[in-house]
Order: C-alpha cells, then sequence, then structure tokens
C-alpha cells in the first residue's frame, strides 16, 4: 500500500465518523466542531487529488469563516437545548436511513458501472499543474471562466445586502415623553415670570 | 503515489447520503442547514477527483465557485434563521410550517 493510500485509509474513516457525529450530536456546538473535522478531512482529501489551492480555500473559508459564522449564530441564538425527539411523521427516520443506504449502493454500482473501482489516476497531472496550482487555476479561471468570476462579485454583494436587510431590526421610534420619563431629557422649563 | 478514483468518489457518495439524511431526520434548522454544507463538501470533492481523472482544471475551477455560491448561502441562509428566531424565539423548523408570521 502506497503512501498515498494509507493517508486516504486513515483520513476517510474520519471524515465519515465527522459526519456521522454531526447527525448524532444533541448539542449543536458540537455537531459544528464534528462538522469542521469533517471539512479538514475533505482538505486532505483535495491535497492527494493534487489541488493543494482548493486544499487552502477549504480551510481558510469553510473551517475558517463559515464555520465561525455558524458558531457566532449558534451562540447569538442561545440553541442549548437539543432537539425533541419526538417523531411528527411514524415511520419518517427508518425510511430516511434506508434511502440513504439505497443511495450509496446506488452510488456503488453506478461507480461500477461507470469508472471501475481499479482505475487508477492517470499520469501528467505535474503537466496541467505546471508553475504550480494556483497560478494554473488563475489561467484557467481569468480566460476561460473569466464571466463566471465577475458575476460571482455580484452574487457576493447581494449575498451581504441581503444579510444586512434580512437580520437588521427595525428601531421604534421613541417619544419625547418616554424620554422625559426615563430622565435622559430635561423636562421644558417654563418661562420665568418677568417682574 | 496513485490512489483509484474511485475511493474519493465512494467516499464523496456516503458523504452526500450522510448530509441528506441529517436533513431528512433533524429539525433543528442550525442542523439542517450543516447538512446542506456537508453535502455541498460531498459534491465538490467529486468534482475534484474527476478534475483528477480527467488531467483537467475545470472542475476544480467548478469546486471553486461552488465554495464562493456556498459562502453566500450561508450568510443568506443564516440571517433568515436569525429572523425567523426573533419572531418566533425557536429555530425549529416544525414550529415555523405556516408561511405567515
Amino acid at each position: 500500500m502506497s503512501a498515498d493510500q494509507l493517508v486516504f485509509w486513515i483520513f476517510a474513516p474520519i471524515a465519515v465518523a465527522g459526519a456521522i457525529g454531526m447527525l448524532l450530536s444533541r448539542n449543536a456546538v458540537h455537531a459544528a466542531l464534528f462538522l469542521v473535522v469533517n471539512l479538514f478531512c475533505i482538505a486532505v482529501m483535495y491535497l492527494l487529488l493534487e489541488a493543494p489551492f482548493l486544499f487552502a480555500v477549504q480551510i481558510i473559508v469553510y473551517a475558517g469563516a463559515i464555520m465561525v459564522l455558524f458558531l457566532f449564530v449558534i451562540m447569538l441564538l442561545g440553541v442549548d437545548r437539543g432537539d425533541d425527539l419526538r417523531e411528527p411523521l411514524i415511520g419518517q427516520r427508518p425510511l430516511a436511513v434506508i434511502l440513504a443506504a439505497a443511495f450509496v449502493v446506488e452510488i456503488a454500482v453506478a461507480v461500477r458501472a461507470g469508472i471501475g473501482f481499479a482505475t487508477m489516476a492517470p499520469e501528467g497531472f505535474d503537466a496541467v499543474n505546471r508553475d504550480g496550482n494556483a497560478r494554473a487555476l488563475a489561467r484557467v479561471l481569468f480566460r476561460e471562466y473569466f464571466l463566471p468570476f465577475e458575476v460571482t462579485s455580484l452574487l457576493l454583494i447581494v449575498a451581504a445586502v441581503a444579510a444586512m436587510v434580512l437580520a437588521h431590526r427595525r428601531a421604534r421610534a421613541v417619544t419625547q415623553a418616554e424620554l422625559e420619563r426615563l430622565g435622559l431629557l430635561e423636562p421644558p422649563r417654563e418661562e420665568a415670570p418677568s417682574p | 503515489m496513485r490512489t483509484p478514483i474511485a475511493w474519493f468518489v465512494m467516499l464523496s457518495g456516503i458523504l452526500f447520503a450522510l448530509g441528506s439524511l441529517g436533513v431528512l431526520i433533524r429539525r433543528n434548522a442550525l442542523l439542517i442547514f450543516m447538512s446542506v454544507e456537508l453535502q455541498l463538501n460531498a459534491v465538490n470533492l467529486a468534482l475534484v477527483a474527476f478534475a483528477r481523472m480527467h488531467n483537467a482544471l475545470d472542475g476544480q475551477v467548478l469546486a471553486f465557485f461552488s465554495m464562493v455560491v456556498a459562502a453566500a448561502e450561508v450568510v443568506v441562509g443564516l440571517a433568515i434563521i436569525v429572523a425567523v428566531y426573533r419572531r418566533r424565539q425557536t429555530v425549529d423548523v416544525d414550529d415555523a410550517r405556516e408561511l405567515r408570521w
């Protein structure tokens, strides 16, 4: 077994275990941390697939930014009670498990028919990745995919504006009487009687 | 040095199945959202694996775009969850099944 395959067999079970841990944990914070474990393992898979740029992006964007955002919202909402375990639909959960297992079997059959379990990654990726993966990726991104890249910036602006609009709390109008009651405002003083 | 591509595709399929299982059985909106993230990541892994198989970088570019879309989606989704929580004091999706307040 080569070094690559050894790394795969170390990190693939950890990735699956992280996903299962996320499914089963009652506490939302624990689930988020399990998901971080899973995302790190997927980042290692990118390294095995000779995509070091995506490895870095995965760790910075997913494990860093997105999961911090998740944890921030979990803390903000104070979600510390677990899900209640009543089943609103009888038999929904066993059915979901069966369907997920069927999906895995389906993928296995499709992979076996399509590429076969023994097909190795072909040689010659070094030529594709010449001058380094980041530079090669930039060459593709800024030539063939330039228009989608620009549209992406529009998407990010729309998302930022949408977040502000959705999460903005409108301030209630405060009347002058309330301010006076709180003592924040001097009551209007009467005109001094002129002698 | 070399690993069969099918292993990565199988891992991706298993992670996708676990993610969809999470969407189906959990009822906390935040956990459903995390499961969707898991599904997106599984698909990204398959894209990168196929890019390696075809000796081309297009799959990696597509995975990169999908990460950007995922980031935008997380921002909007979490804002919606926060807005629903403000109005109803809950993140359980069963409590928010009416479309009005």
